[in-house]
């Protein structure tokens, strides 16, 4: 360890004012904060601080991603046997997965930290940690045919539309991640709907097997196939088309036991929205006017990016209701208004995306009446101290 | 027996060096100082010359927007030197006490014949009156000024803070005779809140003329600013006063005996502390005349040294003075060293009150917290987790963002008037942006004070 800061303090001065690499300094400056916790000590207010940090929220929402990222990689090559009818064993699935997943990983990494490095040079700040997660997120939430180009693009839109332009992490009324995907969503339709969800590329003596579609559960249900739909087992487990990382409800699960555990996801969130998605789920099974509303109400939990979005995308602190009461009427909005979506709209299959969105424009909104709330509390408070004491 | 308040919310921090319950006399220190920063606000007008002799309770300076409030000595001898700081601000008023203490006579007339008028002059007069603060604001309680009520806090909460049972005993009848000079000045009452298990003293269990709270709960539990919130919260418009429980027994001895006996107890706490006790001491004392040969020398590791507790005291060196207020003083080791990758690795010897460390499976474990504050600042990202530790009804982050744009109309609405920087203190410790908010919070209540007063 002593070598290894001796190292970083002989590069230092090239990076410090003066220095040649002057204007390197904050991109020095993260290198170097992410290797060593500094030695900085307290000068003003509470002399002991509590150990956690920002890089340490982060890397747990890192680490309670790893289980959906590495079930998406194998669920990648998974899918692709199952389209060329072929089967190869979990190992070289996962391979595959890996070898097509990865690329996805570092563009939106390289692309999205690239932005924040330089914004922190411009602003004279110190690089935020919460590109780490964005980072992840994207390639997540996208099908694994995207173009790696378009990453690039859509990450570098969300960074600085999303986040910059608003004065960084902490800041953003939008969740980047999800910014990123609706990028792509309505500016490259054609890329992120239709037969998009598998790797189809096929090596020579190779074909699709007879009657493949690549349709997502919530495709077939859109256009009315309840008789195809995976059985819900399949749907849970996560062994069905979809998005990266967002298929498997069990690794969603399991990343959601570490969020919670560790304090580090608000928990609040994650059950207001599964609340709300049943709430609406067995609302419209009640009144089942077409076959979508009849299916059974826990079916939209472990289709599509349902179980993801709730438990790594409402709970964005800084993009979700940042108050206690605000936290269950951000939730079950976003959960009502998914399912709402999904049954009401043919136009868009999925509706965790939209509806979360909406729910982070409206965030503030919730959050403002229940300030207001606190606030008249205090006044009648006061109204009764000032009222005449009656003899 | 009058109900439990218990207070859910809120943290205690397992700090090692907690005081073992035996109390010393150490010699007389050498040097004792006065620090005119102790009291928020107020601007010091000296009125002696260097060189000066002094008895225990003449005047050493006064504040210059209110100069009715006048800061005594605390022993007798000469005042020797006078140490400023940056602008020439008056940091110290240093004093080479006598052997023996001589005090200067306030007379012992009985408190039932005297006036609420003639027991605000006599606490003026003595220079106790500045032991009597205020909230909103917190600042010294402005002379000729009625309060809704008084309150004391006979328990504390903060880190490794002193036991007010073993501080109290043998001071009982002062302390009574504290608590109702202090009822005269107020036509509401005395609150004295005490807890519901660990008080036992009857100067507390026991006080008469006083309302009595019993609490249970984490810190900040024993912070006067969480008991008023509890008891009998302010609104706007009114002012209630707060007084320390030694504080009140300087004021009982001023009414029994006619002096000022600055003499209290001090608890010597923290990891860095060979052998933690509580030592009697009085105000302003140098703090190496009791920590002599008791603090770890280990190489490499700087102790610092904090007049009061980890969370709101005040940063002093080794030969640093006791601050007014304060009746502990802790020794905590300076952590000015960088660690490999220690956001990443599994930090055994690192509290935190998220569950991202270990700490949280070893409830029993206490630690030897650092000076380290781990990161640089970053704007609020985590929310929910400021209430976990403010039990108020108060939404603090809320409040820290009305400050920060200093939109008052916003920060009277959130309720700053009930707020001090020590309420908020733990909520600065938890915070994963490390954003200094006891400073932000005295900064609004700055603007608040030059706005309405």
């Amino acid at each position: 360890m002593k070598a290894l800061h001796d190292i970083v303090e002989k590069l230092k001065p090239h990076f410090e004012k003066g220095g040649r690499f002057e204007k390197f300094y904050r991109s020095f400056e993260a290198f170097e904060t992410f290797l060593f916790v500094q030695g900085n000590v307290t000068r003003r207010g509470s002399h002991i601080r509590d150990a956690m940090d920002m890089k340490r929220t982060m890397v747990h929402v890192v680490i309670a991603l790893v289980p959906a990222m590495l079930f998406g990689m194998w669920n990648v090559g998974a899918q692709h046997d199952q389209a060329i009818g072929v089967e190869t064993g979990w190992f070289d699935q996962f391979l595959f997965g890996l070898v097509r997943v990865l690329p996805l990983i570092v563009v939106s990494y390289v692309s999205g930290l690239a932005v924040e490095f330089l914004f922190a040079s411009i602003r004279n700040h110190e690089v935020n940690e919460g590109f780490l997660v964005t980072g992840l997120l994207i390639p997540l939430i996208i099908p694994v045919t995207t173009p790696l180009w378009m990453v690039a693009v859509a990450t570098v839109f969300a960074v600085i539309i999303g986040k910059e332009v608003f004065g960084g992490t902490g800041m953003n009324i939008l969740n980047p991640a999800l910014l990123a995907r609706a990028f792509l969503f309505f500016a490259y339709p054609s890329y992120l709907s239709g037969e998009v969800w598998i790797d189809t590329t096929l090596q020579e003596g190779q074909q699709l097997v007879d009657g493949f579609s690549g349709a997502t559960p919530l495709a077939m249900l859109t256009l009315g196939e309840v008789v195809n739909l995976p059985p819900p087992g399949d749907m849970f487990l996560g062994t069905i088309p979809g998005s990266i990382g967002e298929t498997s409800t069990l690794a969603v699960l399991l990343g959601a036991l570490i969020l919670v555990a560790t304090g580090v996801g608000s928990l609040r969130i994650m059950l207001s929205v599964v609340l709300g998605g049943l709430l609406m789920g067995t609302l419209f099974n009640l009144l089942a006017v077409n076959v979508y509303m009849e299916i059974p109400p826990y079916y939209h939990l472990i289709m599509g990016g349902f179980a993801f979005g709730a438990v790594f995308m409402a709970t964005d602190p800084v993009s979700a209701a940042q108050t206690g009461t605000g936290k269950y009427v951000y939730g079950v909005l976003i959960g009502v208004i998914t399912v709402l979506i999904r049954v009401l709209n043919p136009a868009f299959p999925e509706g965790m995306m939209l509806a979360i969105l909406l729910m982070n424009v409206f965030a503030p909104l919730i959050d403002h009446y229940v300030v207001q709330a606190n606030i008249r509390r205090r006044l009648r408070r006061l109204g009764r101290a000032r009222a005449p004491i009656k003899t | 027996m009058s109900k439990i308040v218990r207070i859910k919310r809120g943290l205690d921090i397992p700090l090692l060096g907690e005081a073992e319950k035996i109390l010393q006399t150490p010699p007389r220190a050498t040097e004792y100082a006065v620090k005119p920063t102790d009291f928020h606000g107020l601007f010091p007008k000296m009125l002696l010359e260097e060189g000066s002799r002094v008895m225990a309770g003449t005047p050493l300076f006064f504040d210059k927007y209110n100069e009715k409030i006048i800061v005594t000595s605390p022993v007798s001898g000469t005042y020797t030197q006078l140490v400023r700081g940056p602008k020439r601000r008056i940091m110290e008023v240093r004093i080479t006490p006598d052997a023996e203490d001589e005090y200067l006579d306030f007379g012992t007339r009985p408190l039932a014949e005297m006036s609420p008028e003639q027991i605000t002059d006599k606490l003026l007069t003595s220079g106790l009156w500045p032991c009597i603060r205020q909230r909103p604001y917190s600042v010294i309680a402005k002379p000729g000024e009625t309060p809704r009520d008084i309150f004391v806090s006979a328990f504390k909460t903060a880190p490794l803070s002193p036991d007010m049972d073993f501080v109290v005993n043998g001071q009982e009848a002062f302390f009574q005779k504290g608590l109702e000079a202090l009822a005269r000045l107020t036509p509401g009452d005395v609150h004295l809140g005490v807890d519901a298990v660990n008080t036992t003293s009857a100067a507390f269990t026991g006080a008469k003329g006083v309302k009595l709270h019993r609490f249970r709960g984490p810190h900040p539990a024993g912070n006067a600013g969480i008991q008023i919130h509890h008891i009998k919260p302010i609104n706007k418009d009114e002012i209630v006063w707060y007084v320390e429980v030694q504080d009140v027994i300087q004021i009982g001895r001023l009414f029994e005996k006619g002096i000022y006996d600055a003499s209290k107890v001090v608890a010597l706490t923290g990891p860095e502390v060979v052998n933690p006790r509580y030592y009697k001491v009085n105000k302003g004392a140098r703090v190496s005349s009791f920590m002599q040969n008791n603090i770890r020398s280990k190489e490499g590791v700087t102790p610092r040294f904090i007049s009061g507790d980890v969370l709101s005291g005040e940063k002093i060196g080794m030969e640093g003075f006791l601050g007014f207020y304060d009746d502990q003083v802790t020794v905590i080791p300076e952590g000015d060293k960088p660690e490999l990758l220690g956001w990443l690795i599994p930090g055994l010897n690192k509290f935190s009150v998220s569950r991202t460390f270990p700490s949280f499976l070893m409830p029993w474990k206490k630690y030897r917290l650092d000076t380290n504050i781990r990161s640089g600042e970053r704007p609020f990202v985590i929310t929910g987790l400021y209430e976990k530790v403010l039990p108020m009804d108060i939404l603090p982050m809320q409040l820290i963002k009305a400050i920060m744009i200093e939109d008052i109309d916003m920060m009277e609405k959130l309720g700053i008037f009930e707020v001090a920087p020590e309420d908020f203190a733990l909520c600065e410790y938890v915070c994963p942006s490390k954003i200094e908010m006891q400073t932000i919070v005295r900064h609004g209540l700055d603007i608040m004070q030059k706005e309405f007063a």
